[in-house]
């Protein structure tokens, strides 16, 4: 084993400083018409969390069976910490844990056994096992349910007992496949909290999920694959941030100018709309909201202009609306009953560069802003953008 | 977790270590399911003898002689029978529907070594079965003679017959999914048990000479024979180093095959 890994390590130098290596991987289940993971190529570095990410079938799940030894490549690399999983399954398994999609916990044993006798098989000695057991269950909340029986634990429970599992023989990279899929809201934050903890004691983590505000929220980086290919691999912020044209600013106003200026400003209702210096050296005269969004359109990084009947404000945080769905009705909508009225603009450039412009224009032409929303493209419009929108 | 403790794991650990961790499992879980366990293995070849002996013996159908053919063939039937099921029954389910066997085909051993020890639990569990079935079997037909001299035939006897219908449980339960477990009990096991030289000595069977070579492919005749042979010597037997030698080979290339079946199964 030494000898291949130094003939590796001379070749691809990156491999020793890997925490997981993915190197033109091949896989192709016999009968299946196309490869299953296609020349996939993948660097986890150590420490980090990593989210990986793909539409059912993209080939994550058989990413992650190659890397835990359970899927046999069928060309290409793999290695884990240095150790190529393949030629050395093994030595791999002994850097790596497993939290599987489903719950495959040991149904003949009690969650206490679950955890020693994985400790047992991974050879560490029976006074460490018990002292990391009983450490596990308390930090995982299963202190007192240890001699339960694993077919009377909740999801929530078997989920945390599965991790607690897998960190017994204390490995180096931990891979977790859907790791809070059907879990509810706290126990999906109380799996989080273990997760970046993990991080913080410098295990990697690789972990796929279908959750964008999960990837988000956790990992450093990500990837994102389909068709068993690699599309994109960044952080989350690089990721959003080469998605351009695509931030928007969301700008409502208090009053419309009144009936009286409609007619007024013909030249601003002109299809060539001149470019914002011009604009601010025409006469300050009110606007009517049908030329507002070709004037607002009209100012440099401004793609697009829609006027927002009613629609909510772009998403602030969690729960909001999506930026980019269509827009849903609102509890209060704006509109003309409140005297407000909102636009959203697609920019192309910063969002906060394209502000001080527009609400320049706006209050020289007597539309006060009220409120200012901008909206960042999330991971999913990431995804959906790399990935397409038709279902798998 | 302590530096010692990674060290531990990093330095890797020995391969027997590993499959003993295993076995212990089985035999915890199999402890904790003993009722179960005895009510599979034990209960049928007791309650054959008791028709054949208890019952057709009392009525005259049978000779009471028959008894000394009919126990050591049970005892030889209900260990095959218990490694056969500990290993076949369990295995299907792991691998088609509970996943539960994932854990320890992630333990730090080549896999084909976690399908080796199913078959080695099954071995010891033919043993235990035997011992159990034996002493209630010389109740049942009221023989409280023990040959002692024959203890270590038996024991081996078991012990090869176990290993075989273990070996061949890992194929039977790598190769066929859960829902084919009914074909299992009617195709495999049924006519298994039947040709497996429980019911007579296979000598005696010159006048069937078509059978005679049908149950000569079954390897749990030779171990019929084998715990005849130790336990009453005076009925006809194969020759005891035959049948254990047939015995071994019989292991030998079931093991074989079975552990590359359980290994095809685990990886894909």
């Amino acid at each position: 084993m030494p000898g291949s890994q130094t003939r590796k390590a001379v070749k691809v130098s990156k491999v020793d400083d890997s925490a997981v290596a993915i190197d033109a991987l091949v896989k192709r289940y016999p009968g299946a018409p196309a490869n299953a993971v296609d020349e996939l190529f993948l660097e986890v570095r150590p420490g980090e969390i990593f989210g990986l990410l793909g539409p059912n079938g993209a080939g994550k799940s058989t990413t992650i069976g190659i890397l835990t030894t359970r899927v046999i490549p069928t060309g290409g690399t793999a290695t884990v910490l240095g150790v190529d999983v393949v030629a050395h399954p093994v030595a791999a398994r002994r850097l790596l844990g497993v939290v599987p999609q489903v719950n495959n916990l040991d149904r003949s044993l009690n969650a206490w056994q679950n955890l020693v006798f994985h400790a047992a098989y991974h050879g560490v000695p029976r006074a460490l096992r018990k002292a990391r057991a009983t450490e596990l269950m308390e930090s995982f909340g299963l202190t007192g349910r240890g001699r339960d029986s694993v077919n009377t634990y909740s999801g929530g429970m078997a989920q945390r007992l599965l991790i607690a599992r897998a960190l017994m023989h204390d490995p180096r990279v931990l891979f977790l496949d859907e790791p809070t899929t059907g879990l509810d809201p706290q126990a999906r934050l109380f799996v989080w909290d273990r997760i970046r903890e993990l991080r913080a004691a410098g295990v990697t983590i690789v972990l796929t999920t279908h959750d964008m505000d999960e990837a988000a929220d956790l990992s450093d980086r990500v990837g994102i694959i389909d068709h068993g290919k690699l599309l994109a691999l960044d952080t989350v912020h690089a990721l959003t941030r080469g998605l351009e044209g695509k931030s928007m600013l969301d700008i409502t106003i208090a009053r419309l100018p009144g009936p009286a200026a409609r007619e007024l400003p013909d030249v601003l209702a002109l299809p060539d709309v001149p470019a914002l210096p011009d604009l601010l050296e025409l006469p300050d005269v009110p606007l009517g909201l049908l030329e507002l969004p070709d004037v607002l359109a009209g100012v440099d990084g401004v793609e697009r202009v829609e006027r927002v009947e009613s629609a909510p404000a772009v998403r602030g945080g969690p729960g909001g609306a999506p930026p980019f769905g269509p827009p849903r009705p609102a509890a209060a909508p704006a509109g003309p009953a409140t005297g407000e009225t909102r636009f959203r603009l697609y920019v192309s450039r910063d969002p906060a560069a394209v502000l001080g412009p527009v609400a320049q224009l706006l209050a020289r032409r007597g539309c006060p802003i009220t409120d200012v929303q901008i909206g960042e493209p999330s991971l999913e419009d990431v995804f959906i953008a790399l990935t397409g929108r038709s279902l798998r | 977790m302590s530096v010692s403790a990674q060290a531990a794991v990093r330095r890797g650990v020995s391969p027997l270590r590993v499959v003993l961790a295993i076995l212990w499992r089985d035999a915890v879980v199999t402890w904790r399911d003993i009722i179960s366990v005895l009510a599979q293995v034990v209960l049928q070849p007791l309650v054959m003898l008791f028709i054949f002996v208890g019952v057709l013996g009392r009525l005259a159908y049978v000779d009471p002689s028959y008894d000394d053919v009919l126990l050591p063939g049970v005892v030889a039937m209900s260990g095959f029978v218990a490694a056969l099921q500990a290993v076949a029954l369990p295995l299907m389910m792991e691998f088609g529907y509970t996943k539960e066997i994932e854990d320890r085909l992630l333990a730090p051993v080549p896999i084909s070594l976690v399908g080796l020890e199913k078959v080695l639990a099954a071995a010891l569990r033919a043993l235990f079965a035997a011992a159990v079935t034996l002493p209630a079997g010389m109740l049942i037909v009221q023989d409280a003679t023990f040959r002692v001299d024959g203890l270590p035939l038996l024991v081996l006897s078991v012990l090869l017959g176990g290993w075989a219908a273990g070996a061949i449980g890992l194929i039977i339960g790598t190769l066929l999914p859960p829902s084919k477990v009914g074909i299992m009990f009617a195709l495999i096991i049924a006519p298994m048990l039947f040709t497996g030289g429980t019911q007579y000595p296979w000598p005696s069977l010159g006048k069937l000479p078509w059978f005679q070579v049908l149950t000569a492919l079954n390897p749990m005749t030779y171990a019929s024979e084998g715990v005849r042979a130790a336990l009453e010597p005076q009925v006809p037997h194969i020759e005891p180093w035959i049948s254990m030698v047939v015995l071994t080979g019989s292991c030998v290339v079931l093991t074989a095959i079975g552990m590359v079946s359980f290994r095809r199964r685990s990886l894909t």
